[in-house]
């Protein structure tokens, strides 16, 4: 049997054991060598701080009392690792993203910062958790006393064992949990203990079930035979706490503030989460694997009465295993210290950033622009804080007596810290959760658990009379803690559960949807609900009134002056600003925010920098990414988007115009050179020969006759290059009236060729006698008859063939008539033949009396009739081709 | 030639369909576990009175509830292993579901 000194010894060799592992591993961290601290094995087993010394002793007594209900405090945990996609995942990133130190934090960060929430959320947590606390202490001082013989009771009575304990831990707790201000440069030292300590009390349990299974029962076979005859031997459970429990253990999971800590604020990789989705279900189910065979051993070997609470040391005690028991104590020992320490790291980090800083701010008559290190009065504060909470356990353990109310009170602090989910889920999943809404919730529930649940604890007449018990406060029927609203036979603990929740969500619901959020609130919301959309922050300071000089002061505070040195200067040469002072803008005071959050919680920084930037300002923009939902942004991007589609294609029209007018503007300069050209030439000519005609006076008769007529000639061609250039004034101007007439397409031909000297005043053989060309038309038969002409008469001067040929024919295409002039000449060159429609384009001249207009005359008229003119080069001359649309072809049929 | 493109482009797809499916499983995983674990409300219960169906069996209760767990961590551990097996080859955004 071993003595209490001896188990005391053991104890201190094992406090000393873990103080050197978390000092060691700090001074690892220290040097960078931190890799192995952060696996994802370190990370699992610090989720094990779940396991308290409630379920590593309670966990044992729950099961022989109530059979397999103890297990679905571990349910609820294994389904939320499992199914760590649906919420874990966005917890933690947010976590990250908003570097959150705390639920508290987290809950005031997406509710805009509001510290009177932070607050409450403390107030809160440190009510709910702090009987947890004094559990722990008691369940360290009962297994001491397992072990404590009659003689030894004055040598170590069970007050002072706990004040020791609580000492022990304090000191742990102040060494190594405050360390480092900022708590999201992490906990290497806490970290690294808690899961060495993970292992003890895993080892511990396994160790205490192995030999209960196979050292007394004799195998699994047999030991299943003895749990069917025991007293818990039939399937006996009160359904609605079956679901009620999983539910609330599940809720408290992700509600703890100790869980938090280590889930997301200690959690240096979201991969891990991932592997701790199946290695914490599995160390859980490890946990709880030989629970029920202990229970069952214990119940059957130990004598009645013996607290079932203790059967994991009592029954190694009773079969003489002295080792397994010191093992045993060692696995609860760990438990409960593991289980206090980051609880009160929690509590305090809470406390002092969102209680103590607040108020001792609010007490500086310079605000955030006092001299002197902040850091030492962070520091301070969160040590002071961890002392009190541990105090207060103490105290609880003490003023409660440390009976069986205390047993109860595992599951009433998890209903009390379940109020946080509502809160916390509606914030990250729903962007109309308000602050208001929020503290409604949270008020509420809290009340409720406090009447429901907290109270009655104590049992009757201890806070709450047996009268209201019976008949409510007041006499009020409906207000009576166990049977709220009338409703009875609810069992106590599932009726806290439903009542509190249920009346949360209301509360919090219902005020969400008739408040109206602050812009910070809810761009905070956006950024929560969307974290994984955009990580940036979308809020901006009005940076004008901030010098980089107070800003630096301020961090210096906070941070350090080596760290916040480093940060702007960084910062400074990013911006690309000589010295080390950047430039305060909106992007690097959100840095800083959020560094500042990481040790002060993000509603203090936020207070902080608002005291020297002037408020935060949240801008248009803001606005707009928030003010409305995405679809709404998505709409401004697709009218943006639209806009900007619109605008290149005016800038591309634009340009298109420009072309064209510069294309005109050449077209114009070279025709002003060509008429002038075109008109110079007849008059020089003219004006000599007058000359001629005036001063010379010995000209014979033939010559001034033909003098003369050369001027005759010469005017005649001008005024023909005028009244073509008259023409195609008018109808390049669109001024042109088409006298619409209908006729044979035959006869306008046989017209053209008359009017063209036909084939008698020249060599070119015309002909035209084809059907196809006896074909009605309406149009305008004297345009097109000149169009005929001009076609004719070029083919008369340009056809360069020893037999000149011109065959006129017409097809019917499908889209209307086609009329080819096919002469075989030699074909123009393809050079040339783009320019043949131009004006005063001529080709291969001979006598330079055209103007060079024909075509560009033909081609305008056939464009005010509706149809074109094209030119086909044949291999044995050339082809023109008339078309006419169907209209003029068919109206006359 | 364009056998073989199309046989790549099908052969990523599928890939990156299976990922989703296996994303679809890890999602669906844990409203399993609930039902699976949820069920024993369903069992005979000692405290029904005397003319209930004979109750379950304590030590036929933590088999199944054990059976259903070790089954919940085999499928987590396998979904984990082949998703972090496909993480470095996957293309397609993380995030593109929430």
């Amino acid at each position: 049997m071993i003595s209490v000194n001896q188990l005391v010894a053991v104890s201190l060799v094992y406090v000393a054991f873990l103080f050197a592992i978390a000092f060691f591993a700090e001074r690892a961290s220290a040097r960078g060598r931190s890799g192995w601290l952060r696996s994802p094995l370190v990370y699992t087993l610090s989720l094990s701080i779940y396991c308290t010394a409630w379920t590593f002793y309670g966990a044992v007594g729950y099961a022989a009392r109530s059979g397999m209900e103890f297990v679905t405090i571990y349910l609820g945990p294994s389904l939320v690792m499992i199914g760590w996609w649906w919420v874990l995942r966005k917890l933690v990133r947010i976590g990250r993203a908003q570097r959150a130190t705390s639920v508290a934090d987290l809950i005031s960060a997406r509710y805009g910062k509001s510290n009177l929430l932070a607050i409450v959320v403390t107030l809160m947590a440190v009510v709910g958790v702090t009987p947890y606390i004094a559990l722990q202490l008691q369940s360290v001082t009962l297994s001491v006393s397992i072990f404590s013989n009659p003689t030894d009771a004055d040598v170590l009575s069970q007050s002072t064992a706990t004040f020791w304990v609580a000492c022990g831990l304090a000191i742990f707790t102040v060494l190594f949990g405050t360390r480092n201000l900022n708590a999201n440069e992490r906990h290497d030292g806490v970290v690294i203990a808690i899961a060495v300590e993970a292992v003890v009390k895993l080892i511990a349990l396994l160790a205490v079930g192995i030999f209960v299974v196979w050292g007394i029962a004799g195998g699994i076979g047999p030991m299943l035979d003895r749990i069917d005859s025991s007293p818990i031997g039939e399937w006996s459970m009160d359904r609605s706490r079956w679901v009620a429990l999983t539910a609330l253990s599940a809720a408290a999971f992700l509600a703890l503030p100790r869980m938090f800590q280590v889930m997301v604020v200690e959690n240096e990789d979201e991969r891990h989460l991932q592997i701790a989705s199946w290695a914490f279900p599995l160390y859980l189910m490890l946990m709880s694997l030989f629970v029920v065979p202990i229970a069952v051993v214990g119940l059957d070997i130990l004598p009645a009465g013996s607290n079932p609470d203790l059967f994991v040391l009592t029954v190694p005690l009773a079969e003489g295993r002295g080792g397994l028991a010191t093992l045993s104590f060692l696995g609860g020992f760990s438990s409960a210290t593991s289980m206090v320490i980051v609880a009160t790291l929690a509590l305090s980090t809470m406390v002092s950033n969102h209680i103590v800083m607040p108020i001792w701010l609010s007490t500086q008559a310079e605000g955030a622009q006092v001299s002197g290190d902040v850091r030492n009065v962070v520091i301070l504060a969160r040590r002071a804080s961890i002392l009190l909470i541990i105090f207060f356990g103490y105290l609880y353990y003490r003023l409660s007596g440390g009976g069986a109310a205390l047993a109860a009170i595992g599951l009433i602090s998890f209903v009390g810290v379940a109020q946080f989910l509502p809160a916390m889920l509606g914030g990250i999943f729903w962007r109309g959760a308000t602050r208001w809404g929020a503290l409604a919730g949270l008020v509420v529930g809290f009340t409720v658990w406090v009447f429901c649940s907290l109270l009655p604890s104590f049992g009757p007449d201890a806070v709450l009379s047996a009268a209201v018990f019976d008949h409510g406060i007041a006499g009020l029927g409906w207000l009576r803690p166990q049977a709220l609203f009338g409703v009875e036979g609810i069992d106590p603990t599932v009726h806290a559960i439903v009542w509190s929740i249920t009346l949360n969500m209301v509360a919090f619901l219902g005020v969400s949807l008739v408040t109206f959020p602050q812009p910070l609130e809810r761009l905070q919301g956006a950024q929560f609900v969307n974290v994984f959309d955009h990580s940036t922050q979308a809020r901006g300071w009005d940076a004008a009134p901030a010098t980089s000089e107070d800003l630096m002061v301020m961090a210096q505070r906070i941070l350090g002056p080596a760290d916040a040195l480093a940060l702007f200067r960084a910062e400074a040469e990013r911006q690309g600003v000589t010295g080390h002072l950047p430039e305060p803008t909106q992007g690097f005071l959100q840095a800083l925010e959020r560094e500042l959050a990481g040790s002060v919680g993000s509603a203090t920084a936020h207070a902080m920098i608002s005291q020297l930037v002037g408020g935060a300002s949240v801008s248009v923009e803001d606005l707009m990414a928030v003010a409305d939902e995405s679809a709404q942004i998505l709409e401004y991007s697709n009218r943006l988007e639209a806009k900007s589609a619109e605008l290149s294609r005016t800038a591309r029209q634009l340009r298109e115009a420009n072309e064209k007018l510069t294309a005109l503007s050449v077209q114009k300069d070279a025709f002003l050179g060509q008429i002038s050209h075109e008109l110079r030439t007849p008059m020089t000519s003219i004006r000599s020969f007058s000359e001629i005609l005036r001063d010379t006076d010995e000209l014979e008769q033939s010559e001034k006759t033909k003098y003369a007529s050369i001027i005759h000639g010469e005017t005649i061609r001008l005024t023909r290059l005028l009244d073509d250039l008259l023409d195609l004034s008018v109808l390049e101007n669109g001024q042109v009236s088409l006298n619409l007439d209908t006729g044979n397409l035959n006869d306008v031909i046989g017209q053209a060729v008359l009017s063209a000297g036909g084939d008698r005043s020249t060599r070119l053989s015309v002909r035209h006698e084809n059907a196809e060309l006896d074909h009605p038309l309406t149009t305008d038969l004297d345009r097109l008859r000149q169009v005929f002409i001009n076609l004719i008469t070029n083919a008369q001067k340009y056809c360069d063939a020893p037999q000149p040929e011109l065959h006129i024919d017409a097809m019917d295409g499908g889209d209307g008539l086609r009329v080819v002039f096919h002469d075989n000449g030699t074909p123009i060159p393809a050079e040339s033949r783009s320019l043949i429609f131009e004006k005063f384009s001529r080709i291969n001249d001979k006598d330079g009396s055209g103007a060079g207009l024909g075509l560009a005359i033909c081609r305008e008229i056939m464009a005010r009739l509706g149809g074109d003119i094209t030119h086909e080069p044949r291999s044995d001359g050339n082809a023109f081709i008339v078309h006419l649309p169907v209209r003029a072809a068919m109206a006359a049929q | 030639m364009t056998d073989h493109n199309t046989n790549t482009t099908l052969f990523l797809e599928r890939r990156s369909y299976r990922r989703r499916r296996v994303m679809d499983a890890l999602r669906l995983l844990p409203i399993v576990g609930l039902l699976l674990w949820l069920f024993p409300v369903f069992w005979p219960n000692a405290k029904d009175g005397p003319d209930a169906p004979a109750s379950v069996s304590m030590s036929g209760a933590v088999t199944y509830v054990f059976l259903v767990w070790v089954v919940l961590i085999l499928s987590a551990l396998v979904l984990w292993w082949v998703l972090s097996k496909h993480s470095g080859e996957a293309s397609d955004p993380p995030e593109q579901q929430r």
